[in-house]
């Protein structure tokens, strides 16, 4: 009996001791990239932003930086089977579409060896490539690029 | 006198008959000319139907929308007659060859689909795209760059829709090389400086 007690005694505390807890903690407030806002309330609605289409192509700022996509790619798909970009920017095509073709590391194996078509390395394109949005970036950033770098000095 | 009146009403009767008929022929042309109908064959629906639904002809900035029909079927009366006379061939291999029944078997077949698809809009310059697209109507200061390029020398140069713009609304079957036109071809400025 007496140990039952001193049981939900413990129990009751604890428990309350819990409540307490979590109240205080969701009192607090944590600041995140979405600012101070209360962590359950309903986010801001974010502006919506339009692609860049920047002609001539982005700056670069380092030396074999993936360049930026200056165009729409929403149209293109690859898959295992098709490469939506190679249309243009493969070595047999590029001239005709008059776009710049994929870098010349696109075509090495991993172990140096050159191939006469993109490495399967290179496939996924935009797992480097990206096109830009007319967006500030959301936290402070002081990087400055290797000095202002044009695509054909940049490039090698 | 009798005989004439006689004539009279075989006469207005065929016409009204001929009307009948007409409407229920060009009707039942309607019927089959929705995109419900063209996706009430699951082969048109688990494949060209999921993948058009990713692309710019299913939803867009300004909600204009491009069916089946619209690319597939002439709008001219007797190009369409001849399309769906053609179309039975197509009921053949629904109902009775079974051989593009699956998603596998479809995809096994597809680079021979395309090409027919894509010969036949070579022969009628596009047609179905112009129904809606019109180079004159497009304001090349407001397209892309190489949007414009390629365009101003498409009309120079004569070359149509399809030509360049293969698989806009459908994934591209495997084995395609892409053939757009125009430059040359085997631009190899690979070994410039190495
Ligand atoms: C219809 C042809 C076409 C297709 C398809 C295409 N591009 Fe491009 N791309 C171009 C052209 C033309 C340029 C040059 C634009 C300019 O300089 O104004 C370019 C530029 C680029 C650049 C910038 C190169 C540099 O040195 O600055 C990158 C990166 C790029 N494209 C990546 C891609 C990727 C990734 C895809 C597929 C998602 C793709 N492109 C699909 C035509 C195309
Ligand atoms: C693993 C990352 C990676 C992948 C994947 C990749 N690239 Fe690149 N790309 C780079 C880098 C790094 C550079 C700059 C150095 C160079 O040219 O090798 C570059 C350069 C380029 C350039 C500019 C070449 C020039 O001469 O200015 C183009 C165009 C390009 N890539 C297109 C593509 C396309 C198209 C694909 C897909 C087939 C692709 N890239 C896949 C990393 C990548
Ligand atoms: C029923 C009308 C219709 C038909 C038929 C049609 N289109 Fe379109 N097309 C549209 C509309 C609407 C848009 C979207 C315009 C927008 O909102 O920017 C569009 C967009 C496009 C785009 C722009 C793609 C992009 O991502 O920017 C291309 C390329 C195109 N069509 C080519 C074709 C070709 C090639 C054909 C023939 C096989 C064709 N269209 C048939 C109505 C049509
Ligand atoms: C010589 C090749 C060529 C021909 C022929 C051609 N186009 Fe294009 N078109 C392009 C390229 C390249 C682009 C830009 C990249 C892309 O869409 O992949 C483009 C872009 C477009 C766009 C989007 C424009 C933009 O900048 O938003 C539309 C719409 C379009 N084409 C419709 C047509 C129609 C309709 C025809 C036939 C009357 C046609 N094109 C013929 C090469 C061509
Ligand atoms: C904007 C025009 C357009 C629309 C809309 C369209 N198609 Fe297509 N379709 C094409 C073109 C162009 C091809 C030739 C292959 C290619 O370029 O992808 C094609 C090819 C096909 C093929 C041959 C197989 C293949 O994948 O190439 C089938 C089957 C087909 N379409 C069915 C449909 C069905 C069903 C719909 C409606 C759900 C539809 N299409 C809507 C333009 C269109």
């Amino acid at each position: 009996m007496k140990m039952k007690t001193t049981v939900i005694a413990a129990l009751m505390a604890s428990s309350l001791l819990i409540s307490l807890g979590t109240t205080a903690f969701s009192a607090e407030k944590v600041a995140s990239l979405r600012g101070t806002h209360d962590i359950t309330a309903k986010s801001k609605k974010p502006s919506k932003k339009k692609l860049i289409l920047e002609e001539g192509g982005f700056e670069r700022s380092y030396k074999l930086q993936p360049p930026l996509i200056p165009h729409k790619v929403s149209k293109y798909r690859i898959t295992i089977k098709n490469n939506g970009c190679l249309k243009c920017h493969d070595k047999k095509h590029h001239k005709r579409e008059h776009a710049p073709m994929v870098g010349r590391s696109h075509f090495l194996t991993r172990d140096g060896k050159k191939l006469d078509h993109v490495s399967s390395r290179r496939w996924f394109c935009t797992q480097c490539h990206a096109p830009q949005l007319n967006a500030r970036p959301l936290v402070k950033n002081e990087f400055e690029g290797w000095s202002p770098c044009k695509r054909e000095e940049c490039y090698r | 006198m009798t005989q004439k009146k006689r004539t009279f009403t075989i006469l207005v009767l065929g016409m009204i008959l001929g009307v009948l008929a007409w409407g229920a022929f060009n009707w039942s042309l309607e019927l089959t000319n929705t995109e419900q109908f063209c996706i009430s064959c699951h082969e048109m629906r688990d494949t060209p139907y999921q993948e058009l639904q990713e692309t710019i002809h299913f939803s867009n900035r300004t909600g204009v929308r491009a069916t089946c029909p619209d690319c597939h079927v002439p709008k001219e009366w007797i190009y369409k007659v001849i399309r769906k006379i053609k179309a039975t061939n197509e009921l053949y291999h629904h109902f009775i060859a079974h051989d593009v029944d699956t998603p596998e078997k479809f995809e096994a077949h597809r680079l021979e689909l395309a090409q027919h698809v894509w010969k036949t809009m070579k022969e009628t310059d596009s047609r179905e795209c112009r129904n809606c697209h019109n180079f004159d109507s497009m304001d090349f200061d407001r397209q892309e760059e190489r949007s414009a390029n390629r365009h101003e020398e498409a009309i120079d140069n004569g070359y149509t829709c399809i030509d360049c713009h293969k698989g806009i609304s459908h994934h591209l079957p495997e084995g395609y090389e892409p053939d757009t036109p125009g430059g040359d071809d085997e631009g190899d400025d690979n070994e410039e400086d190495e």
